[in-house]
This record gives C-alpha cells, sequence and structure tokens, in this order.
C-alpha cells in the first residue's frame, strides 16, 4: 500500500527556500503570486498490516521533526 | 581521562576534534563508531563532530540522531558526563532531543564558512570558564543549516535561564537572537554551531577554541 507523507513547517517558522523560490518566480515574470511554502513529500511502500498508530509513530520519531514541523499522512 | 569521538558516516571534523582532545588532555579519544551500543567504560566526555552525517538526508543530523550509539550518549547526558556538540553535532543534539530548538537552512541560503564574532554570553558553565563574561571571541564557522529556531517562550527560557552559551556579534546565518550556542537545563550538554577545534593551534592563526577545550577538560581532571 503506498501511503503520502506531507512534511510542511509550522506557521511561523520563517522558510528561507520558500522565499527564495518566490523570488525567482517573480524574476520569471509571474505576477500574483503572495507566498511560498517549500516542504517534503515522502512516498511509503507499507504492508496492509502496519497501522496508523504506526504510521504517526514514523512521522513523529523521524520523518518530521515536530519542534518546526507538521506532518499529515494520506492513504490513497 | 577517558573522551571519546562519535562518527558517523559522513561526519569530517572527527579527527580535528580528536587533535584538540588529545592536546587538552593528552589522551588520544576512542574513536566510537555510530553502529555501537555502548561507550567505553568510564567515558568521562563526549564530543559529537562536524560533518555532514547521512549526506545530510531528510534534515541535518535527524538520521544520526537516531543512531543506536546516541541512546548510550543520552544515558550518558542524563548522569551528567558532558557532551559537546559542534555544527553537525550540534543538528544531531537538537535532533535527539538533547537540546532544545532546531536548526534550519541559513537565512541568506549561502553556506557560511569564515571566522565569526562570538560573544561568551554565559561564562559560568563547564564549557565556558575560560572565558571572561561577555568577552569577544573570534571562531570559524562552516555550515548551511546553523540558523537557530526555537519558540518564544523557548527563547526567553533560555535566556533567562542563563542557557545561551555563545552569541554571534555580526550577521551569519539569521539565528534567533544571535544564538551561536546553547546549554541543557543541566549545563552538561552544550552545541554550538562555531568549531572550537578550528581555533585550537598555533597553524589556525587562533587559539580562541582551544580555550574551551582546556576549561572543560581541566575542570574535569580537577
Amino acid at each position: 500500500m503506498k501511503i503520502h507523507v506531507y512534511v510542511t513547517l509550522k506557521a511561523g517558522v520563517l522558510d528561507p527556500q520558500g522565499k527564495a523560490i518566490h523570488h525567482a518566480l517573480e524574476g520569471l515574470g509571474f505576477a500574483g503570486v503572495n507566498d511560498v511554502r517549500a516542504g517534503r513529500f515522502i512516498e511509503l511502500d507499507v504492508a496492509d498490516s502496519v497501522s496508523d498508530a504506526d504510521l504517526d509513530a514514523m512521522c513523529a520519531k523521524l520523518l518530521a521533526n515536530t519542534v518546526i514541523e507538521n506532518y499529515r499522512i494520506v492513504r490513497p | 581521562m577517558k573522551t571519546a569521538v562519535i562518527v558517523f558516516p559522513g561526519s569530517n571534523c572527527d579527527r580535528d576534534m580528536a587533535v584538540a582532545l588529545e592536546a587538552a588532555t593528552g589522551t588520544a579519544p576512542a574513536m566510537v563508531w555510530h553502529r555501537e551500543s555502548a561507550l567505553p567504560g568510564g567515558t568521562d566526555f563526549i564530543a559529537l563532530p562536524g560533518g555532514f552525517s547521512y549526506g545530510d538526508y531528510l534534515r541535518s543530523g535527524a538520521m544520526a540522531a537516531r543512531s543506536p550509539v546516541m541512546d548510550a550518549v543520552r544515558a550518558a547526558a542524563k548522569r551528567g558526563v558532558p557532551v559537546l556538540g559542534v555544527c553537525n553535532g550540534f543538528q544531531v543534539l537538537t535532533e535527539a532531543g538533547l537540546l532544545p530548538g532546531a536548526l534550519m537552512r541559513n537565512a541568506g541560503l549561502n553556506f557560511v564558512c569564515r571566522r565569526v564574532g562570538l560573544t561568551v554570553a554565559n561564562n559560568q558553565s563547564l564549557f565556558t570558564s575560560g572565558y571572561a563574561a561577555g568577552e569577544a571571541i573570534r571562531v570559524p564557522v562552516a555550515h548551511h543549516d546553523g540558523n537557530y529556531f526555537a519558540d518564544a517562550a523557548t527563547l526567553d527560557r533560555l535566556e533567562g535561564e542563563g542557557r545561551v552559551a555563545f552569541r554571534y556579534t555580526e550577521s551569519v546565518n539569521g539565528s534567533a537572537r544571535d544564538i551561536a550556542g546553547v546549554l541543557n537545563n543541566a549545563g552538561n550538554v552544550l552545541g554550538m554551531m562555531p568549531h572550537p577545534e578550528r581555533a585550537a593551534e598555533p597553524a589556525h592563526g587562533n587559539l580562541d577554541g582551544a580555550r574551551l577545550f582546556a576549561a572543560t577538560l581541566g575542570a574535569l581532571v580537577g
């Protein structure tokens, strides 16, 4: 089973990479972009026996740093 | 005096750290591979060196912080054994939960590699007792992810408890409140982005870092 994990910076945490992407988009002439936040997308291929609690623990222990990041688990 | 340097795949300041420790103690440290589950018996001081453990994959220090040896480091820190993390070692300590906060991409996005000015914000700790309070020193940095972040309440607590060891005196990486090094609550764990082991012998052109090792390890010898 393919599991999608989205790791994003918490609100209020400055994102220098997002800012640089934003500047680059403006440099390409794209107007109307208000803000850019960059995150990470991780795809896990797991056995059906892997529980929601296991997935949550994977995110909390390694995939995200919960000091600065939120995570969202999506079972397609 | 038994010291240990933890070596991760991708560590690249481990030998510099070993040279600095040997200069301060007269004895070469044990080099402990990250797969070990125990430290040599009687280890008095642990150093986590700089580098790019696991290629900085996922987040700087994230994978190294979950290495088998880190359970032993965590247990030693809890017993009061001094732990010094420099650069990637600082990142590992925050990822391991031994220090608060996180080290994010430098605000200017550039890898910063130069000697920078610091002030000694707290000279009452084991690690900083060789400096005068508020003393200005110069120590090299070399990092891409040194932008210290913690929420405002944590920063207030760190400052209120004297747990900011060093601050930058110039714009380096966007760190919150110019923090360059922080201590844990008990004062036996220090993480810092600047490299004291690169300011530790005359050929480096600067001995400000050697004073950290001399004071820390001298105090441990008693």
